[in-house]
């Protein structure tokens, strides 16, 4: 933008290595919300080559019927903490890292409005997930699953202390990230610049917003059930112990009223960056942009009064189950309505194949599958067929990763000249993109059917029953390429961030307010935030005849 | 473009997730309120008059708070460390009364492993006391600020956002009070 002016120094390169530049105790003390974003990127990465290592040690073991390379105890362990890596220490805050980016960027701010806080809640989870990890050292990781089932994870049947460290890990990461939701309530409601209304908020921060107050309202659910299971394991109460009158469902039914709920939160950041990316690829504004942030607010609070849908099998009673069999299929709703929305924001429009915008197609593609097998849950005589096999497996991957994080990817790819500075090379990221959405595809589809013909989950071997081997093997080829496309994706960031191309203000000739400054931004954000007339505030800077809402 | 006291936005969301928080351990209480048959309950086990009597020192520290905010509006600093004194006071006089109640009980090993009431009660009012403690140490540190320097705006805010926070535990130690101790006489 010619017309903001640009910090000195700040455009050729000279800051494209913020990391290189500065000294440790910079990063460690900052209270910069893009210093402390960039932080939960880096952390989160870390964190997802652990946690995809651990899928890979899965897939070895798994890749051909009666395999003894992970003993049935070390498989226990590698599955627990994949599951709890990937979406404590991974999903969520990596969601959180861009929130905590972009945000005050999108809405024209110089900060969060709590900036300490917000250091507090990114240190939380990084001693947290080391804490996770901690347990390897104590002799035994958690091996209850990330859902930690009473009365397997209670003392009598877990004896060992990695519960213990998986529940207080949790503990501290669950009170970071309510603090961070608070922090970005506070921060839209009050630090949005002059003219950037509710109605012309971006819909990424729309989706931020939302998903801040499902955050507080699912996450202390969860702090709650830590805190009871802690004091059953270690004060002997009995909570969730039949034997002295206690109730393992309760524990069901308090994980999965912060359970469900925490698959919107991995999920509704993830809309709010395909509702930004599509749009910019697309060259038209979104498609219903009221209709996408009220489809929000719906599913979030239809997601807190579905959890049971997690507990078909327990026996409920069919009341129950008809009940949240219902409000299940409820949620379908307003996710079809974003999914219209998105596919009608490009019908017409004239569309740019960027690597970014291949994996919002991809998102679309793959979420929708999930989405799709999700309903066949919320029908419970079907659950009761597939529920603790491949296909929930299936179902939940196409969710989170197809989902998700090729949500994420279409979002690093469009932000990273923003945060770096520097372009992400195309040539690599689409080999990046094509290991990417083969090696995933490869990987989950055939565990549909291997859970249709009712392969358990969660259990180190199998039978070689027909055709399972095959598709075994199929899945694990499929995750080893997965493996692949994330050393592209690593090559493609350590090789741009040295010699990409200089990405200028806006490479993309993107409408919201990040873009009007510099790439990476100054510490203080803005020289100067344009003004706030409409949606797309970049676009009526550039056609001052033609404005619109 | 400012909309709200920061401190006191970001306090009112705290608090919102602490009540859902709270909700959970009492929804726990009372789903397992009827499946004590043997053992201590609180019929046979707590003395509701005696923590009625630290229950009013809890609820005067409200009142006691609220009196001192009015006289850091009105900028009468000796009149407001007064009261902010007052307020811890009353509110260490609560956790005495709690420690106390705690003690005893032990000394009968009415324990978290004994019961489910056993286990629930100790939950409830074990977070509970946790915030409180949380609560004084806040306004412990008001009171040091309030000798050492003189508050303006924003100091002003954040003795308002304590003071949320300071109703806030007393008002679900009301709940939690009506629930454990007043069924008793009922
Ligand atoms: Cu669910």
């Amino acid at each position: 933008m010619s017309d903001v002016p640009i910090a000195p120094g700040l455009i050729e390169g000279t800051a494209a290595h913020p990391a290189l530049q500065s000294r440790r105790l910079e990063w460690v003390t900052t209270v910069d919300h893009k210093r402390i974003g960039l932080m939960y990127l880096f952390a989160t990465l870390i964190f997802f080559v652990v946690g995809g290592l651990e899928a890979l040690l899965m897939r070895l073991q798994l890749a051909w019927p009666g395999n003894t390379f992970l003993s049935p105890d070390a498989y226990n362990q590698v599955f627990t903490m994949h599951g709890t890596t990937m979406i404590f220490l991974v999903v969520v805050p990596l969601l959180l890292g861009l929130a905590n980016y972009f945000t005050p960027l999108m809405i024209g701010a110089r900060d969060m409005a709590l900036p300490r806080l917000n250091a507090f809640s990114f240190w939380v989870f990084v001693f947290g997930g080391i804490l996770l990890y901690l347990s390897f050292l104590s002799g035994h990781a958690p091996d209850a699953g990330w859902f930690s089932y009473t009365p397997l994870s209670g003392k009598a049947f877990s004896t060992r202390s990695g519960v213990d460290y998986w529940a207080l890990s949790l503990l501290g990461i669950g009170a970071g990230t309510i603090a961070t939701a608070i922090n970005l309530i506070v921060t839209i409601v009050n630090l949005r610049t002059n003219g950037m209304t509710f109605r012309r908020l971006p819909l990424f921060v729309w989706m931020v917003f939302v998903n801040s107050f499902l955050i507080i309202a699912a996450l202390p659910a969860l702090n709650a059930s830590l805190a009871m299971l802690l004091i059953d394991r270690q004060l002997n109460a009995h909570f969730f112990n039949e034997l002295g009158g206690g109730d393992p469902v309760l524990w069901q039914h308090y994980f999965w009223s912060f359970g469900h709920p925490e698959v919107y939160i991995m999920v509704l950041p993830a809309f709010g960056i395909i509702s930004e990316v599509v749009p910019v690829f697309s060259r038209k504004p979104i498609f219903g942009y009221g209709f996408v942030a009220a489809s929000t607010v719906a599913i979030a609070l239809l997601s807190l009064g579905v959890w049971a849908h997690h507990m078909f099998v327990v026996g409920l009673g069919h009341p129950w189950d008809y009940t949240f069999g219902a409000s299940s299929l409820l949620i379908a709703v307003p996710t079809g309505v974003k999914i219209f929305n998105w596919i009608a924001t490009m019908w017409g429009g004239s569309i740019r194949l960027t690597t970014s915008m291949l994996f919002a197609l991809a998102f679309l593609f793959s979420f929708t599958i999930g989405g799709l097998t999700g309903v066949t849950f919320a029908a419970f005589p079907l659950d009761w067929q597939t529920t603790d096999s491949y296909y929930v497996v299936a179902h939940m991957h196409y969710v989170l990763f197809g989902g998700t994080l090729f949500a994420v990817m279409a979002g690093i790819y469009y932000w990273f000249p923003k945060m770096s500075g520097r372009m992400l090379s195309e040539s690599w990221g689409r080999l990046h993109f094509w290991l990417m959405f083969v090696g995933f595809h490869l990987t989950f589809f055939v565990q549909h059917i291997l859970g249709l013909d009712g392969m358990p989950r969660r259990v180190y071997t199998y039978p070689d029953r027909p055709g399972w081997a095959v598709m075994n093997m199929i899945s694990t080829i499929g995750a080893f390429v997965l493996g692949l496309s994330v050393v592209v994706l690593l090559a493609n960031i350590a090789g741009s961030l040295r010699s990409g191309p200089i990405a200028g203000d806006n490479p993309w000739n993107a409408w919201t307010l990040e873009w009007a400054t510099t790439s990476p931004p100054p510490e203080h954000n803005f020289d100067l935030v344009p003004p706030v007339r409409g949606r797309r505030p970049l676009w009526d800077l550039a056609h001052p005849e033609r404005s619109q809402v | 473009m400012r909309r709200f006291d920061t401190a006191k936005l970001a306090v009112a969301v705290f608090i919102a997730s602490e009540a859902v928080f709270f909700a959970f351990l009492i929804i726990a209480y009372i789903y397992y309120s009827g499946a004590t048959v043997t053992g201590p309950n609180a019929a046979n086990s707590l003395d509701p008059a005696r923590t009625l009597v630290f229950t009013v020192c809890l609820l005067a520290s409200s009142g006691t708070m609220w009196m001192a905010e009015r006289r850091l509006a009105s900028a009468q600093a000796t009149a407001f460390r007064v009261w902010l004194g007052a307020t811890i006071l009353l509110g260490t006089a609560f956790m005495a009364g709690q420690a106390l109640e705690y003690a005893g009980l032990i000394s009968r090993t009415v324990v978290p492993e004994r019961n489910l009431f056993a286990a629930t009660f100790f939950t409830l009012t074990g977070f509970h006391g946790f915030h409180v403690v949380c609560g004084l140490v806040a306004l412990i540190a008001l009171f040091i600020m309030a000798f050492v320097r003189s508050f303006g705006r924003s100091e002003i805010s954040g003795v308002a956002a304590i003071s949320m926070y300071w109703h806030f535990v007393d008002a679900v130690w009301i709940f939690i009070f009506s629930l454990i101790y007043l069924t008793v006489w009922l």
